[in-house]
């Protein structure tokens, strides 16, 4: 074909992730299952499913999950469920979830004038903006004003309640996942712009796979690091051990949630400008995550989990508005708090359930949620810095996530290990925002 | 005042009055309980802990137990128990995991007493022991329970659910050493408090958390459960297994049960989410709620009967920051609300109609039904208080029947399964439709098939010339047809706009002058109509006419139909006979006719001009109750005419069409009619539930991961009959004996043979 003048593409990407060397993912073997299964089911196996089957527990839950949301009845049309998740993914400029969600929409029928740019779509559709917006970076400042906007008698066009609880699990779903993406470093499928080539990539391009600097620096450190492992471990030891001698006032927890809250993780400030791709379909491209209570102001009152919590509250208005979901999300969040392998890098039998409640704890304080009966000060002994960054970063500002802070954290730990982390980041922010959001509406029916 | 004294002798000394009456708390309460001579209530929230008295007249604030300036987490309370014996012991659980009992005869102003904080997370329940002074139970979300002895510092015994968080623990009120305590994954488990190395027994009671349970005060056996999943249960626990005695189904997730004191078979429940109700429920009539309470404007979070022995008090809490007492007299009966009525249509048009008995008992000569006088008396003990029980509800059931002749369904039956609707030309698809409809004695409706025929072939003859051929050829023959079923009225337009001779040909019979100003349908339909009028008055009362068999449906977009047509029958099979005198036109004489005429009037009819009159014949079909002629027609004209239709007209038709098919149980005509039609709600319909489920042949248990091969049994589940090997793709088996295989190794075999090809013996059926 090259000779008859049409240039034939290749890939580029060396595998499904930049962070995670191939061969990390393909060797062990428990995963086929799963894989062939969703070969069958979806027609080919793109990254982040072969990401995911890293856990295959989790990921046969995940892609149920994902195809009755986007497959199954509901109210709202197919095109539509895609071309929300294209808007939502669009906020953190994450061009492969726009791109997946782009030829789905294409698919089932949409619009293509609709992708070139939000004002093409209907105004529907477009009256979701202030609601993927705070979903995407501030869901605490959700209100029952923002629903009533969208489904009170008077509103047009207007949402039926189950049409916008619908779309606020896709959007939901959608950002927590663009979090993954970024958070493994997704590279772009071979069918994506910038997953293909007409050229063969220079040499010079080679070295762009970022694991490998990152591998050989950490080579010196190895001792400095399987210190590191160990004294983690220890300290979870004596955390679970310590818990009942040591009780600390009221005010002491206080602080220490609000340490840890206001705690200041630089995160990356250079914001690149969003990819032309997305370009079009983002409003307001400014508005980003901040804070949630920034030192010296005065912060919006803390979300109490015991107040309005996924297992009581969230589930059931859930079930009510879109029979099945809440059934399918429950699986979800309970595989990701219960999925262990008792191991942790080098040691086998370890019981990681102190580290697995920081990082979902630190999450959710993040975004301001607070556990009475959860003492944060353990947060600050058993994440160490740089996995704050890291976390932070890949739940607060997915795009910036960066080969760096990836391999800065646990550098002993498996590649499984990370992903691990990172399913729990994206849960954890998934319930995060899910929750902001039923809370508004349960006021809103009320 | 009567009901006022027979309270207090109830109970002795302490006797109880008051209102309905609330008061406002500072914040939302989680829970609320009373002291043992129902005089003072406590209410506990995240940011309340307060007493409040009882009076006659309103609450009021008795102590308020949240001291300090910055008070701690263990002030944070999700339950709270006063104790029944000793009156100045109080116990809460706290949201950050501790325990906390208060002692209300302390003299300083801080009234705590002791403090557990031995559980890890958040304490969801405490429970004192009925009797026992000192014994507290507490439930966490860590899983665990603990039992504490007030005399000592800490826990006399853990007990590990092994699961997850503990929900709710209740001490038996008659077994001294016996609680039960209930789950979030769904199991209630009952323990021996001597014993806490493992459970006595455990089962599953709900899907999805257990939120709380409630012992009867009187009946040892009885547990009531209530979960997420909406439903309350009692529980028989006397026998080996847990039995299920009773279920009542809520609307809401079930946050609290409460057994009504004195009453074996009544409790309150309140939900956790979107439902401010309280309701009281006779648990042997799980439908109807037997009392509400309706006060609230946010969730109720507490409810508790004021007295163990008096079931007219009702107390509770909620998240809108008010505490109630309601009085069981002001409680709302929706029974009083429920319609008695119930009336439905059978498949045949048979009518059931169901009336409280005293509304019927004048109305003599009702046929009985054969199946025997249906009544239900649901209640007949006798109370001297009528407020404490189900109306005496009784209905009677009759069921008309159709006089069989008159109304039969067949035909719709049959012309359903009968008429082709894709798949030929246009032309012949009339055709074929005219003939069924003649088969079957419909002639009007033949008619109107053949009417169609003319007009659509003579608009698409304006367009395209090469269709004159064929309408030369259709022409004759319609008209041939119509001439012999009568049904002069049809061909008054195409006379009326060209044929000034052929209108005096016709002009012989009477009717039809009066007839040519209106539109075209109206005289198509008045014929048969005047007709019937006179048929009904000699059909029994109780017969139906068949319209009455479709839904509530029409839409009147065809205000020129007169009213009587409403009572008018859908079809008459004996139109014909009383007009047959007017086939005096030959064939001959309208075949040429229409032949020669073709170029003359062309020019003056277009589809814009046919399209209202079928439009308007369409909706008056429709109206009248046949749907199945207009969803037909509207069918086979296909884009000719759906324009002219707005769209929710033509969903209604599909939607009671594809209602009708499917109680007949004509699965494939219905599922064409979806597959045709053009109307995007209706075409999805055959999008959803396009699962499967099939079971493993061998194992007989649900596949459910390849459709080839067994998980469990480790068999290929679907082996082609005839080739022995695994299908995959298409599997064809016959219904009979569930052998197939390879759909064209089986309709291979079917040629030669009739017997299964697996050599069951059976005679496989394939359609």
């Amino acid at each position: 074909m090259s000779e008859e003048g049409i240039e034939v593409p290749r890939a580029l990407a060396s595998g499904p992730s930049a962070f995670i060397p191939a061969k990390e993912l393909l060797i062990e073997g428990l995963n086929q299952d799963i894989l062939v299964e969703s070969f069958l089911s979806l027609g080919r196996v793109d990254h982040l499913t072969m990401v995911m089957a890293l856990h295959p527990s989790y990921l046969s839950c995940f892609l149920r999950t994902q195809h009755a949301l986007f497959e199954l009845d509901g109210p709202l049309p197919r095109d539509w469920r895609h071309y929300v998740s294209v808007m939502a993914a669009a906020r953190h400029h994450c061009s492969y979830m726009v791109q997946q969600h782009s030829k789905a929409f294409l698919e089932a029928g949409g619009d293509k004038s609709w992708l070139s740019g939000i004002k093409h779509a209907p105004v529907k559709l477009r009256s979701l903006h202030t609601l993927n917006k705070l979903l995407a970076h501030r869901p605490w400042l959700i209100t029952q004003q923002h629903i009533q906007e969208l489904v009170c008698a008077g509103a047009e066009p207007r949402w039926s309640l189950a049409e916008l609880i619908h779309a606020v699990i896709l959007m939901a779903h959608t950002h927590s996942l663009c979090s993954f993406v970024w958070g493994c470093g997704l590279n772009p499928e071979p069918d994506h712009i910038g997953g293909y080539a007409f050229h063969p990539p220079s040499p010079s391009h080679i070295p762009r796979s970022p694991h490998s600097p990152a591998h050989e620096d950490s080579r010196p450190e190895l001792v400095d690091g399987a210190v590191e492992v160990e004294v983690l471990m220890k300290r979870m030891v004596e955390l679970q051990q310590q818990q009942e001698e040591e009780e600390c006032t009221q005010e002491e927890m206080v602080t220490r949630f609000e340490r840890q809250r206001s705690e200041s993780i630089p995160t990356a400030v250079v914001r690149g400008a969003p990819p032309e791709l997305v370009l079009g379909l983002v409003e307001e491209p400014e508005f980003r995550y901040e804070d949630f209570a920034p030192r010296g102001e005065q912060s919006p009152s803390t979300m109490r989990a015991q107040d309005y919590s996924w297992e009581d509250h969230g589930f059931s208005l859930v079930q009510r508005l879109l029979p099945d979901m809440g059934q399918f999300l429950d699986e979800e969040f309970q595989v990701v708090s219960n999925l262990t392998y008792n191991r942790m890098a080098m040691h086998e039998d370890v019981d990681t359930y102190t580290l697995r409640k920081a990082l979902w704890n630190y999450i959710h304080c993040l975004y301001g949620i607070r556990y009475d009966d959860y003492d944060y000060g353990s947060v600050n002994v058993l994440l160490e810095r740089s996995l704050k960054v890291f976390v932070k970063t890949m739940a607060c500002h997915p795009e910036q996530t960066t080969a760096r802070i990836y391999h800065a954290f646990w550098r002993h730990f498996r590649h499984s290990e990370k992903v691990h982390a990172n399913l729990i980041v994206m849960e954890a922010r998934l319930q995060a925002a899910l929750l902001y959001t039923l809370r508004s509406i349960t006021a809103y029916i009320k | 005042m009567e009901k006022m004294s027979r309270v207090t002798t109830a109970l002795g000394s302490s006797s109880i009055t008051g209102r309905t009456m609330f008061c406002h708390l500072d914040a939302p309460a989680n829970a609320i309980s009373v002291c043992r001579d129902a005089a003072q209530v406590v209410v506990a929230g995240r940011n309340i802990f307060k007493i409040y008295a009882l009076e006659e007249e309103q609450f009021v604030e008795k102590l308020n137990l949240r001291v300090g300036r910055k008070p701690s987490l263990n002030f944070s309370c999700a339950d709270v128990m006063w104790h029944q014996m000793e009156e100045n012991l109080l116990a809460t659980a706290a949201t950050n995991g501790a325990v906390v009992t208060w002692n209300l005869g302390k003299p300083s102003r801080n009234k705590q007493d002791q403090l557990f904080t031995e559980h890890k997370r958040t304490v969801n329940k405490v429970c004192f022991h009925p009797t026992e002074a000192y014994m507290l139970l507490s439930g966490s979300q860590d899983g665990f329970m603990k039992c504490f002895d007030l005399r000592k510092k800490e826990s006399v015994s853990t007990f590990s659910g092994q699961s997850e968080s503990v929900r709710d623990v209740q001490f038996s009120m008659k077994d001294y050493f016996t609680f039960a305590a209930s789950f979030e994954n769904g199991n209630v488990q009952l323990w021996d408090i001597r014993r806490p190395d493992r459970y006595e027994r455990m089962f599953t009671a709900h899907t999805g958390p257990v939120f709380c349970c409630d012992w009867h005060p009187d009946d040892r056996g009885w547990l009531a459960t209530g979960g997420r999943d909406k439903m309350v249960k009692v529980w028989d626990m006397t026998t080996n297994r847990a039995k299920e005695i009773y279920c009542v189904q809520t609307i809401a997730s079930v946050a609290r049960v409460k057994w009504r004191p004195e009453k074996k078979f009544h409790l309150a429940t309140c939900s956790m989410m979107v439902d401010h109700n309280i309701y009281v429920w006779d648990i042997r009539r799980p439908f109807i709620p037997f009392a509400t309470f309706e006060e609230h404007k946010d969730v109720t979070t507490g409810i508790v009967w004021r007295h163990q022995h008096d079931p007219h008090y009702l107390l509770s809490g909620s998240k809108d920051s008010t505490l109630y007492q309601h009085m069981f007299k002001d409680a709302t009966r929706p029974v009083d609300k429920a319609n008695p009525e119930g009336l439905c249509f059978g498949l045949m048009g048979d009518l059931a109609f169901a009336v409280n008995e005293s509304l019927v008992s004048s109305d003599a000569g009702r046929k009985p039904y054969p199946g025997g006088d249906r009544r239900y008396p649901f209640f007949s003990f006798k109370k001297p208080n009528p407020t404490e029980q189900f109306a005496h509800v009784s209905s009677a059931l009759s069921v008309f029947e159709t006089d069989l002749d008159s109304s039969r369904m067949d035909w719709f039956v049959k012309t359903a399964q009968l008429y082709l609707l894709s798949g030929k030309p246009f032309t012949e698809l009339c055709d074929h439709n005219a003939t069924v409809a003649q088969e079957l004695k419909r002639p009007q409706v033949r008619r109107v098939r053949t009417k169609i025929i003319i007009r659509i072939t003579g608009t698409a003859n304006l367009n395209v010339s090469a269709f004159s051929f064929s309408m030369k050829e259709m022409g004759p023959e319609s008209r041939l047809e119509r001439c012999k079923g009568e049904s002069r009225p049809d061909n008054v337009h195409l006379d009326l706009t060209s044929f000034p001779e052929n209108e005096e040909t016709e002009g012989s019979d009477g009717p039809t002058e009066y007839m040519f100003g209106d539109a075209e349908l109206d005289d198509d339909d008045l014929y048969p109509m005047e007709h019937d009028n006179q048929t009904v008055p000699e059909e029994p009362v109780y017969t139906l006419p068949p319209e009455a068999f479709q839904l509530r449906h029409e839409i009147i977009d065809n205000p020129s139909a007169p009213e009587h047509l409403q009572q008018d029958k859908a079809d008459s099979p004996h139109v014909s006979g009383n007009e047959a005198e007017v086939a005096c036109l030959t064939p001959i004489e309208s075949f040429s006719l229409i032949s020669i005429s073709q170029p003359l009037y062309s020019p003056h009819l277009h589809a814009s001009f046919f399209c209202p009159i079928v439009r308007e014949m369409l909706s008056h079909y429709a109206e009248r109750g046949d749907v199945q002629m207009a969803v037909s027609v509207l069918i086979v004209l296909g884009e000719r005419i759906r324009k002219e239709i707005d769209d929710l007209t033509q969903e209604h038709w599909y939607m009671s069409y594809i209602d009708l098919l499917q109680r007949f149980e004509l699965w494939n005509v219905s599922n064409d009619v979806i597959k045709l039609s053009t109307c995007s709600a209706i075409t999805c319909l055959n999008q959803t539930s396009t699962t499967l489920h099939i079971n493993c042949s061998n194992c007989k248990r649900p596949m459910s991961n390849k459709g080839w091969i067994c998980d469990r049994c480790r068999q290929c589940a679907s082996a082609c009959a005839v080739c022995h090997h695994v299908v995959k793709g298409l599997f064809v088996w016959c219904q009979g004996c569930s052998h197939g295989g390879h759909l064209e190794h089986i309709m291979n075999w079917l040629k030669n043979n009739s017997h299964c090809p697996a050599g069951c013996g059976h005679l496989c059926e394939y359609t």
